[in-house]
């Protein structure tokens, strides 16, 4: 199982994951600097969180149109696995491999703290580590994470099975529609999410409810 | 252009920039002639009390810096303390209180960006975040808009830099109207062997300048903060700088980098008064020169002058002086990282410091002199006179219920959640404690079981009855939070924030605090190893409350074995170690007179050192060995509102018996220093509580059995018992409903 995780100036949780895809594979990850030509040949690709180019444009955009995407691009479109964490997710929305757009928090303020997800399709690479309707622990730690579709992507992506995971328990930290969390491409093959699954993958982090995510992906590669 | 740097240096001049007439005697003595006008900025910027420390010198010196696992002591970015297996701990406390009284956020931001660039600067990478924010009456028409703009600020330069912050203090008191409190602490990790200094060797080196581009933001902010506020706040807006955690993050990251291609001979970040500070600084601790043409200096305003360009505080900056061989590999770091990298002078051996701009020489100045030669000042201060102590049978009563309700959702001692929420406390993935315990506390990375701990204290009430009781309690409350962990204290940093040492009773105040930390220091073995002092916090006369914060660092051998504040189970024995033998007595300047009474009589509780010592070293031991469940200080609101927040962090009510003959307001609510509550998991008839107890005996440390664990409601003694939901929303529902504009 290999996998790359991609880095751009600006990111700062490229360590975490870095960390928790070593310590769970047992293999640390190929680092793909954003200027890199090179995108090795790997089974997962992880865009981690941060505030990659101080998300000055809107958060994502910059890194969105960074040639290394185009690499992504092409090598989602062949069915390998895409991973984007927070400011992950919100370069996936901004290259468009992915759709809607994440707004700024209701509350205007970054959040911080423990949310419980629902785990709403259990029967993708990312998920198949959980069962369906499995509510787990999960800590956020962002300032634009407040999902939004149109009506019909919306309901295209909810009749598809493409809403990965949904804020539960009245939990919903940035008023995302229908409590969305994590939501999938058509092929279910990339991955995007605001809450940090790998912040919460050993007792040290106080529960390990991530890591099923990341186990699930790379057993299955394996 | 045409820039005049030989005008009249007038009086008037002379006291816009600060300086008063026999300074600038002093100055034209040194210096055999008039200064020019950059030189006369340079001079205002060095000799300025934020950076001269010309009232406070004298006595910081007095103050413990040394120990054996001191590396660095004050005098450097940061201090340095080992903490083993070849890795240190780099640390420092910043305030940042005028810029962030006069524009919130920016202020605020900057001086997280400050404290940051101080600790990796030394070669360290951020670890673990505080800040000591102190606001005004929280119905004062500016504290909403000041509580909100500070948050938001040291949560959007430390949440996009990725620095978990994992501790802190946020306190309010009109005395704070005025003149607001931003107190931000970093720490570090290193290797003990690559630290990196400030200080300049070898001659004719190039001096790189790395970061960001200067601007005019931030000129004479140094000298802005040396001084009062006045009804003209509004017009020192410019003084204040603009943060880009941004460029920070990338900074930090080409600096870790480039430290390891072993190409940094100096390095210094450029703080307050920028360029000038920096170069000096350099130059003068390795007995060099410094040359700089400024046309190098990248700018990113046109029409810079040298006098803006020598006193900017554009943040994101960096001075260093490099191996020659190595600058092509040191630039293409810069390069990677899109930062500007340029050569803006040398290193010289006639101990000058020469400004050159477009083939002019602006300043030319002895570079020693320009540091120290700095004034120093023995200010007059008068007698400290502590308040008296209230009458004996002064306890004014209150239902002990309602009260300890009240409290828990007193601005005072209500959670801190909306606060700490806005800040993220868990990049990294190292964070085991959170805020809202006695200590934050991180895992060393690369170690198996290390932690560190971190804590940040002052109880500014005592320090305004009593200072010297004050310095020594705050020092002994963060060693007691810390302890309360399970760790040893290691060192701490202080910032001292007062008012106008101009005022002897202001400067008596600053004398009598640092002999008190002084004091406890020396005790309780736990050196200041780096500091910042901020005075003239005043407006229009009125000073703030004596505030020196003490940040303190602690060492976890194995983190798997530190305690918290929250029950940990059901039917387990409360014992209240460190207590007198009627458990509470002293009422004066406690948080139950001020905040239920309007009262801020009574002196100070008085701090017995030894017996701190002893009590907390019993307490580490029984966390270490396994014995203690739990264990939280007490600190405002006493046994009550500890044991309110031992309840509502854990969801688990306790039962508490009364002891007889004791006014249970003083038993509750008395602030008496030195006490822990410990639970433990021991038979209350069995052997080894009985060993606990022999040992507590033989150390002279009084530990009695004063409850159970337990039920769903705090029931403490003889009072109506509080079902612990109903503590929990009255200590969570303040600070919403506050800044929703639903409390004051």
């Amino acid at each position: 199982m290999k996998s790359a995780v991609i880095v751009f100036p600006g990111l700062n949780r490229d360590r975490d994951m870095i960390a928790a895809l070593t310590k769970i594979s047992g293999t640390a990850p190929a680092i793909v600097w954003h200027q890199d030509d090179d995108l090795p040949d790997v089974d997962l690709i992880v865009i981690p969180g941060g505030f990659s180019y101080g998300d000055y444009l809107r958060c994502g955009a910059i890194a969105a149109r960074s040639p290394i995407m185009d690499r992504v691009r092409d090598r989602a479109a062949a069915g390998v696995n895409v991973l984007g964490v927070c400011n992950g997710f919100q370069i996936l929305l901004e290259a468009g491999l992915l759709p809607g757009a994440l707004m700024r928090n209701q509350s205007l303020k970054f959040v911080c703290r423990e949310v419980k997800l629902e785990v709403t399709n259990a029967d993708t690479a990312f998920t198949r580590g959980y069962t369906n309707g499995q509510v787990i622990r999960c800590p956020v730690a962002h300032h634009d994470g407040n999902y939004f579709a149109d009506s019909d992507t919306l309901a295209r992506i909810e009749g598809e099975g493409r809403v990965a995971f949904r804020y539960a328990d009245g939990t919903n930290p940035n008023g995302s529609i229908n409590n969305i969390a994590g939501i999938l491409n058509e092929r279910k093959n990339v991955l995007g999410l605001m809450p940090h699954p790998e912040n919460l993958i050993e007792s040290a982090h106080g529960g390990d409810d991530g890591r099923a995510l990341f186990s699930g992906l790379l057993g299955q590669a394996a | 252009m045409t820039y005049q740097n030989d005008i009249a240096i007038t009086p008037q001049l002379v006291a816009d920039h600060g300086l008063k007439p026999d300074e600038f005697e002093k100055i034209v003595a040194l210096i055999g002639r008039q200064p020019t006008y950059t030189e006369l900025g340079i001079f205002s910027a060095m000799w300025n009390e934020h950076c001269s420390y010309k009232s406070s010198k004298k006595w910081l010196k007095t103050l413990p810096t040394t120990g054996p696992r001191v590396i660095q002591g004050p005098g450097e970015n940061a201090g340095v303390v080992d903490i083993g297996d070849g890795q240190a701990v780099v640390f420092k406390m910043e305030s940042h209180n005028h810029p962030s009284f006069i524009e919130p956020y920016q202020g605020a931001a900057t001086g997280v960006g400050g404290i940051l660039r101080d600790v990796f600067t030394m070669g360290a990478r951020p670890v673990a975040a505080m800040n000591a924010l102190r606001f005004g009456a929280p119905d004062h028409e500016k504290t909403r808009h000041l509580v909100s703009g500070v948050v938001a600020g040291v949560g959007g330069y430390g949440n996009a830099f990725g620095v978990p912050t994992v501790g802190g203090e946020v306190e309010f008191d009109e005395r704070y109207n005025g003149n607001i409190l931003v107190n931000a602490f970093a720490a570090g990790l290193a290797d003990t062997d690559k630290i990196f200094y400030s200080k300049a060797e070898g001659v004719g080196l190039p001096v790189v300048y790395l970061g960001a581009k200067t601007g005019r933001d931030g000129v004479g902010g140094a000298t802005m903060a040396s001084a009062e506020f006045g009804d003209d706040i509004e017009e020192k807006r410019p003084t204040v700088q603009v943060g880009d955690p941004f460029t920070e993050k990338r900074l930090l990251e080409a600096c870790l980098e480039l430290m390891a291609t072993g190409a940094v001979i100096a390095i210094q970040d450029m703080g307050a008064a920028g360029l000038t500070c920096s170069a000096v600084e350099m130059g003068a601790k390795g007995d060099l020169g410094i040359e700089l043409d400024l046309d190098k200096v990248p700018v990113r305003e046109t029409h810079m002058t040298p006098y803006e360009m020598m006193l900017s505080e554009s943040q994101e900056r960096m001075l260093m002086v490099l191996h020659p061989e190595k600058e092509a590999e040191a630039r293409a770091v810069f390069v990677k990282w899109e930062l500007d990298f340029a050569t803006v002078g040398k290193t010289t051996d006639d101990l000058r410091f020469r400004v050159l701009w477009q083939g002019q020489e602006v300043a030319n100045l002895p570079i020693k002199d320009l540091g120290d030669e700095a004034p120093e000042y023995d200010r007059p201060w008068t007698p400290s006179v502590p308040a008296a102590a209230l009458a004996a049978d002064d306890i004014p009563q209150v239902d002990v219920a309602e009260a300890l309700l009240k409290l828990m959702g007193s601005h005072q001692i209500a959670s801190r959640r909306w606060v700490y929420e806005q800040y993220d406390t868990l990049i990294q993935g190292n964070s085991m404690q959170r805020p809202g315990g006695d200590a934050g506390v991180i895992r060393v990375e690369g170690h198996a079981t290390k932690g560190l701990a971190f804590t940040s204290d002052v109880n500014p009430r005592y320090c305004e009855a009593d200072p010297y009781e004050g310095g020594k309690q705050a020092v002994a409350e963060a060693w007691r939070n810390l302890t309360a962990t399970g760790a040893e204290p290691l060192a701490a940093t202080d910032n001292l924030n007062f008012g106008n040492p101009e005022r002897p009773e202001i400067m008596s105040q600053l004398v009598h605090a640092i002999k008190g930390i002084g004091e406890a220091c020396r005790a309780l073995d736990f050196p200041i190893v780096s500091g910042n002092v901020s005075l003239y916090n005043e407006t229009n006369g009125q000073g703030i409350l004596p505030t020196p914060t003490i940040g303190g660092v602690g060492l976890l051998p194995d983190w798997t074995k530190m305690a918290r504040i929250g029950f940990a189970a059901e039917n387990e024995m409360i014992l209240l170690v460190g207590a007198p033998a009627t458990r509470g007595t002293h009422l004066g300047q406690s948080i139950y007179l001020r905040d239920l009474f309007g009262r801020r009589d009574g002196s100070a509780p008085h701090v017995d050192l030894a017996h701190e010592r002893r009590t907390g070293d019993f307490v580490r031991k029984l966390i270490r060995d396994g014995v203690a469940t739990a264990v939280h200080d007490l600190s405002d609101g006493g046994l009550g509102v500890a044991l309110a927040e031992m309840s509502v962090a854990s969801g688990i009510g306790a039962t508490i018996v009364d002891l007889n003959d004791q006014d249970p307001i003083l038993q509750y609510f008395g602030e008496d220093q030195g006490r822990y509550l410990v639970t433990v998991k021991l038979d209350p008839q069995g052997e080894e509580i009985m060993a606990l107890w022999n040992e507590a005996e033989r150390l002279g440390i009084f530990a009695p059995w004063i409850g159970t664990t337990g039920g769903a409601d705090l029931v403490l003694g003889a009072a109506r018992p509080l079902p612990v939901s109903d503590l929990k929303a009255s200590h969570e529902g303040w600070f919403p409903a506050y800044m929703d504009g639903a409390a004051a």
